[in-house]
């Protein structure tokens, strides 16, 4: 029977980096987090902060070269997926851990029939036959919703909606029945009524087959609703991570406050929004210190030069900031 | 042409229309297959100076398409737009020049609406170029520094390229550009879509700071509601080529009527851990603009839906204060 504290991902100092013509970047910097079985984590952050980085490390989908998971550890049901061959890492992609991409146009194929796409996975992650496989692929695209699925399982990527796209994808990451799903601004490109339906979906069958997940989002109102646990990044940063409700209702970092302050609410109505001055760093040549310090308005001679280690400042409630 | 053939407001659209024809083909034309994309389909809204009016509706509503009609970069298939009680589609060439000094547009992209090989200053000082509002080299100089002022950036910025500056100074950049010719209406397509939520608070003030300043008008077109209820005044809610419902912004937000612009606003999750989760109220998907069935075209996903919704499409009827809902159930 499985736990329900027992950690499936822990993540210890993970730092990934790109060398680039222009110099090195350093996408992930130390990031440390647990997620606990059948939890929603959510990593939330603007664009370039290293979310989408990190979760591509975690699947070891960076390309090395220019990238390079430098240190740290990705330890997954036990096993540091950092150490693991290509060949034992294409074991757990599909199979224990599945991934779900912002813009279904790109991230599927879009010269295969859908049916095609997702039995690859079924055959060989799990090695069913072809026939098993296209009653599974029937059984999953249904599970997710496709109305008709016997009939359009043979349909191309395009034949499909944005919605319908997206529902197909997490049809695919879920074929294979996954421990843990990475889900990588899944409705960011979808309008508002599908997102509502979408997310739905991603919840249900969360529930019903007990998974883990990874939800990256810069969306603060999906987070609220989908989210049990939040990690901040900023610039490559976990600068804070708590529980969702403390999140909203205590925010510790500047950069949380900022970003919690500029987003303009559907119920209420303000003359002027307050949004955080200046903008992100350039990530090859980043200020010392803290490297929100530039924008911050709480900011300290020690945050100009050290770049504050991340703590634990109430219980379950961790925070990188010099003013804690 | 005078003034009192409209109601007085800044801007009129009158039955604005746009159909795309698709396959439009001799072999289809024969078989009887030729297909309309109908963008907008006979639209009506109005917007009063130095107001704004936000239009939002979800990808395909016909919005974008709306707002470059308006700013006639496309000719309407039929209607009008009626500005300060002249009809823009019926002016000749050098009206339509002039036009051109009146209403400007800011684009959503702001990688791809700036010539990547001008520099700041061409960027800027072209408009003043085309339309003589600057004789000589000094004079345009002044200008440029003067509007990038306007928009937060500096004199230190005239002589850069576009590729030096990040996604939402650029739409500062584009916006700077837009003010050139000093308009007075501003059409705004999805500004701040493409940019972190950060940046998009500061356009947004920077937009409300302009309109404040410059006494501006503004068709602000965003999908997203948030945004959509901090600029605007007032809203106009497009579905499938139709306007489902337009009002005030508290009437829109706080008493919508139609049944799509209530499912736009429960769809919404709120930053808030303990508000009311988004919710589906509609069924079904959108149905595509392409040969569009008669009748109204929320029908098929409307849980209020009637015989007659099937077959007569609704008009937009003012239901008291300026809001008018098209729709046979409410």
């Amino acid at each position: 029977m499985r736990a329900a504290d027992e950690v499936i991902l822990q993540l210890d100092e993970l730092t990934t980096r790109f060398h680039l013509r222009r110099g090195t970047l350093t996408a992930v910097d130390r990031v440390t987090f647990a997620i606990r079985r059948g939890e929603t984590f959510g990593l939330v952050g603007e664009s370039g902060c290293g979310k989408s980085v990190t979760a591509r490390s975690i699947m070891r989908l960076i390309t090395i070269p220019p990238g390079e998971i430098a240190t740290g550890r990705v330890v997954f049901e036990g096993e540091d997926l950092l150490q693991k061959t290509p060949r034992a890492m294409r074991a757990v992609r599909g199979k224990r851990i599945a991934m779900v991409f912002q813009e279904p146009m790109t991230a599927l194929n879009p010269v295969f029939p859908v049916s095609t796409q997702i039995a690859d996975g079924l055959r060989n992650n799990l090695g069913l036959t072809p026939r098993q496989a296209r009653q599974r692929v029937i059984e999953v695209l249904r599970l997710v919703g496709i109305p008709s699925a016997e009939r359009r399982m043979d349909d191309y990527v395009h034949q499909f909606s944005g919605g319908m796209r997206q529902r197909v994808m997490l049809a695919m990451a879920l074929s294979c029945d996954p421990q843990f799903l990475i889900a990588d601004e899944p409705t960011t490109a979808l309008d508002v009524t599908i997102q509502a339906q979408i997310l739905d979906l991603i919840r249900d069958m969360i529930k019903r087959f007990e998974m883990s997940l990874l939800f990256i989002t810069h969306n603060l109102g999906v987070v609220a609703h989908m989210c049990d646990t939040v990690g901040v990044m900023y610039a490559s940063h976990l600068v804070e991570k708590t529980d969702t409700k403390t999140l909203f209702a205590e925010p510790l970092h500047p950069y949380t406050w900022g970003l919690l302050n500029s987003i303009p609410h559907l119920e209420t109505r303000r003359r002027y929004l307050n949004p955080i001055q200046g903008s992100v760093c350039n990530m090859l040549t980043p200020p010392t210190g803290c490297k929100f310090h530039p924008r911050c308005e709480k900011a300290m001679d020690i945050c100009r030069q050290q770049i504050p280690p991340l703590r634990e400042v109430a219980p379950g409630h961790q925070v990188a900031c010099h003013l804690y | 042409m005078s003034t009192t053939m409209t109601n007085g407001y800044f801007l009129e659209a009158r039955g604005l229309t746009k159909y795309y024809p698709i396959q439009n083909d001799l072999l289809s034309r024969i078989m009887g297959r030729t297909a309309m994309l109908k963008a907008v389909d006979g639209i009506n809204f109005y917007i009063k100076r130095g107001e704004t009016l936000g239009l939002v509706g979800e990808s395909g509503c016909g919005k974008s398409t709306t707002g470059r009609l308006v700013a006639r970069l496309l000719e309407p298939t039929a209607g009008s737009a009626y500005l300060q009680g002249r009809n823009i589609f019926t002016l000749r060439s050098p009206e339509v020049h002039k036009l051109r000094k009146t209403v400007q547009f800011v684009f959503q992209d702001p990688y791809s609406s700036l010539n990547p090989r001008k520099t700041i200053m061409q960027i800027i000082s072209r408009p003043l170029e085309v339309h003589g509002l600057a004789s000589n080299f000094l004079q345009k100089r002044h200008r440029v520094i003067e509007l990038l002022t306007m928009v937060g950036l500096g004199a230190e910025h005239v002589d850069r390229y576009p590729h030096e500056f990040s996604g939402g100074q650029r739409q500062r950049i584009a916006i700077a550009r837009a003010l050139a010719v000093s308009p007075d209406l501003v059409i705004a397509d999805e500004p701040v879509s493409a940019l972190d939520v950060s940046i998009q608070a500061q356009i947004l003030n920077l937009f409300r700071q302009l309109q404040e300043e410059l006494h501006l008008t503004y068709l602000f077109i965003a999908h997203d509601l948030s945004v959509v209820r901090h600029i605007s005044d007032r809203v106009a809610v497009m579905y499938v080529g139709k306007i489902a419902e337009t009002g005030t912004v508290e009437q829109i937000f706080e008493r919508p009527m139609h049944p799509y612009t209530q499912a736009l606003l429960a769809a919404v999750p709120l930053p808030n851990p303990v508000a009311p989760p988004p919710r589906l109220t509609l069924s079904g998907e959108v149905i595509s603009p392409v040969n569009p069935p008669g009748g109204c075209r929320l029908y098929g996903r409307c849980p209020l839906a009637g015989p007659e919704c099937a077959e007569i499409d609704p008009e937009l009827r003012d239901r008291g204060g300026e809001h008018f809902v098209a729709c046979h159930k409410v």
